[in-house]
């Protein structure tokens, strides 16, 4: 293949990318948009072989041609197991970590190349011009992809664990976000110096006090933001990990790395900041406020008036079987529970006996965008019935019933009506304006942000207390029986 | 240095960002899963850099970028293929 095909190859695998996640706003395409950016994917690796690493097969094969089978193979077995063994609940987990392995790849790909550049004397002027401006260029394209790469590397980790339910409440400490200020002051001179000075002495020290530095801004920027916000972190991190693999396109000149990472740099920016619009918050609220810290105590301080009112399985099952309209508000605690499947099988009971049943999905349920999207297709409830919160909130007056199913801070009023709140002017369900609120809870414990919910002590709520799952099934036993 | 390259960066930005805008919420974590993915072709720069590796330290540093590229873009494509093939309409 001559080397004019291989940029337009390399359109043709844009225009594939861009048609992948194109196919993937739309759930009817979306597991083609998947498989045709997979297949753009195939292709580029096709060109890579054949034409741009010509000069470099044509050494023949080698040992390094041997450890890249074996590696590429490790990840595929590696990656497989993750994809197919990870259930649907730890499925941000899943992508956090393979978020941070990618964010991994790009700094040690910039590393390496950097490195190499500042022993030899072709720094970093690889098949180009050794024209000062460029190498430059060149030169802080790779820092870029070193500093945010690993910094992804490291976040993504503790965004894992965190999810995992290690250290999950936010740790601060008095000036910390003049240290980490310091830290990245410190990251960005090194930076400066190492641009203009690739190739001297003191690069190579230089370059490793960075990637350390580095790796530690990542864990020093996410300790402090709670579980509760992982999503967003997640989300920033994936697209601090596109742009990372679209400077190390522009440091090896690979042309399909430029297009891929910039695609996902500046999607999963626009994503991150709907999360945060969704919550209603600045992204620089999430990254710097440490909000779950303040907000507890400020809640605390507020107090909350009324009684909570309790109510036993087989009262909810008369009012579900013999209302007009249900809506259901799943939140995390309906993943934790499993209790998915039971929600199903409930509300196909009742769509038998004639009750309309819808789900209201808030964008931030659960611990990803989606998340609940992804949990009630496993349990294989059309999508169809699943509607968005703008959608459904105009008509909650008219819902006789409202099931909420380990939801907190997404159906909370004080967002509405608190203005000392945390939460305070977050859109939420306005589950508070149904005929009846059923608040399925395993006990009185705060949400996730750690607020007082003052749904539970509205007059029109009951609390069924007990595990979501348990509860579930004894309401289908309960409505199939009356 | 082609300012081509710098040329398709700025309207790739862009491209990301109009595409995106017409994604529902429901599909919002396949659509990071799937982007995931994509930024997986770090793979080829583990290739690529791990074929000219002339030191143990090279080889060994490139060894585990392609292990890392290389789950990043399988596990990606493949976990958000799992996802999505769950979203079925009523039968």
């Amino acid at each position: 293949m001559s080397s004019q095909i291989v940029p337009l190859v390399i359109i043709g695998v844009s225009v594939l990318f861009i048609l992948g996640i194109k196919f993937l706003s739309s759930p009817k395409t979306a597991r083609l948009g998947n498989l045709v950016a997979a297949a753009g994917m195939f292709i580029a690796l096709c060109v890579l072989l054949k034409t741009d690493g010509t000069s470099v097969w044509s050494h023949g094969w080698s040992f390094n041609y041997t450890l890249i089978v074996i590696g590429t193979l490790i990840g595929l077995i590696i990656g497989a197991i993750g994809a197919y063994s990870v259930k649907m609940t730890s499925m941000p987990q899943m992508v956090a970590l393979f978020n941070g392995l990618g964010g991994g790849a790009a700094a040690l790909v910039a590393s390496l190349e950097f490195i190499k550049g500042a022993h030899g004397p072709e720094i970093a002027g690889i098949k180009l011009p050794a024209l000062q401006a460029a190498s430059a260029f060149i030169a802080g394209s790779m820092l870029f992809a070193t500093l945010i790469g690993s910094l992804s590397f490291s976040g993504s980790i503790i965004a894992y664990l965190k999810l995992e339910g290690k250290f999950e409440k936010p740790h601060t400490f008095p000036g910390q976000n003049i240290l980490n200020g310091l830290i990245l002051l410190v990251i960005l001179g090194l930076c400066g110096f190492l641009t203009f000075n690739a190739s001297g002495g003191n690069a190579t020290l230089a370059f490793i006090v960075l990637f350390c530095l580095a790796l530690f801004f990542g864990v020093a920027m996410v300790m402090p933001i709670g579980g509760a916000d992982m999503p967003v972190v997640i989300s920033l991190l994936n697209s601090f990990t596109g742009l990372a693999v679209a400077a190390d396109g522009f440091a090896i000149n690979n042309l399909a790395m430029v297009v891929a990472g910039t695609l996902v740099g500046s999607s999963g920016t626009l994503l991150t900041l709907l999360m945060c619009k969704a919550m209603n918050r600045p992204v620089t609220n999430v990254l710097f406020g440490a909000f779950g810290s303040s907000g507890g105590s400020a809640a605390a301080a507020g107090g909350v008036a009324g009684t909570v009112k309790p109510i036993q399985a087989d009262e909810v099952a008369l009012l579900l079987a013999y209302a007009q309209r249900v809506v259901v508000v799943p939140g995390y605690g309906m993943a934790v529970a499993q209790a998915q499947h039971s929600v199903r099988e409930l509300t196909e009971e009742l769509g038998k006996r004639g009750v309309e049943v819808q789900f209201a999905i808030h964008p931030v349920a659960g611990r990803m965008p989606g998340h609940m999207n992804v949990l009630l297709a496993e349990a294989n409830v059309p999508y169809d019935q699943l509607v968005e919160m703008e959608a459904i909130n105009p008509s909650m007056d008219r819902v006789d019933v409202c099931l909420v199913i380990g939801a907190n801070d997404v159906v909370n009023p004080a967002a509405r009506e608190d203005k000392s709140s945390p939460i305070y002017g977050m859109p939420i369900i306005e589950a508070d304006r149904c005929k009846t609120v059923i608040v399925m809870k395993r006990s009185m414990a705060a949400g996730f942000a750690g607020i007082e919910n003052h749904l539970f002590y509205k007059d029109n709520t009951r609390m069924l207390f007990g595990d979501a799952k348990a509860s579930l099934n004894a309401l289908v036993a309960q409505v199939k029986a009356s | 240095m082609d300012t081509n390259v710098l040329f398709i960066f700025i309207l790739a930005i862009f491209v990301g960002i109009e595409v995106i805008s017409k994604v529902p919420s429901m599909l919002h974590t396949p659509l990071m899963s799937g982007t995931n993915a994509i930024h997986g072709i770090i793979l080829f720069g583990g290739i690529l850099v791990l074929a000219d590796a002339a030191t143990p330290l090279a080889q060994a540093l490139g060894f585990v970028a392609v292990v890392f590229g290389s789950a990043n873009v399988f596990g990606g494509f493949m976990v958000t293929d799992r996802m999505l093939q769950m979203f079925k309409k009523k039968k």
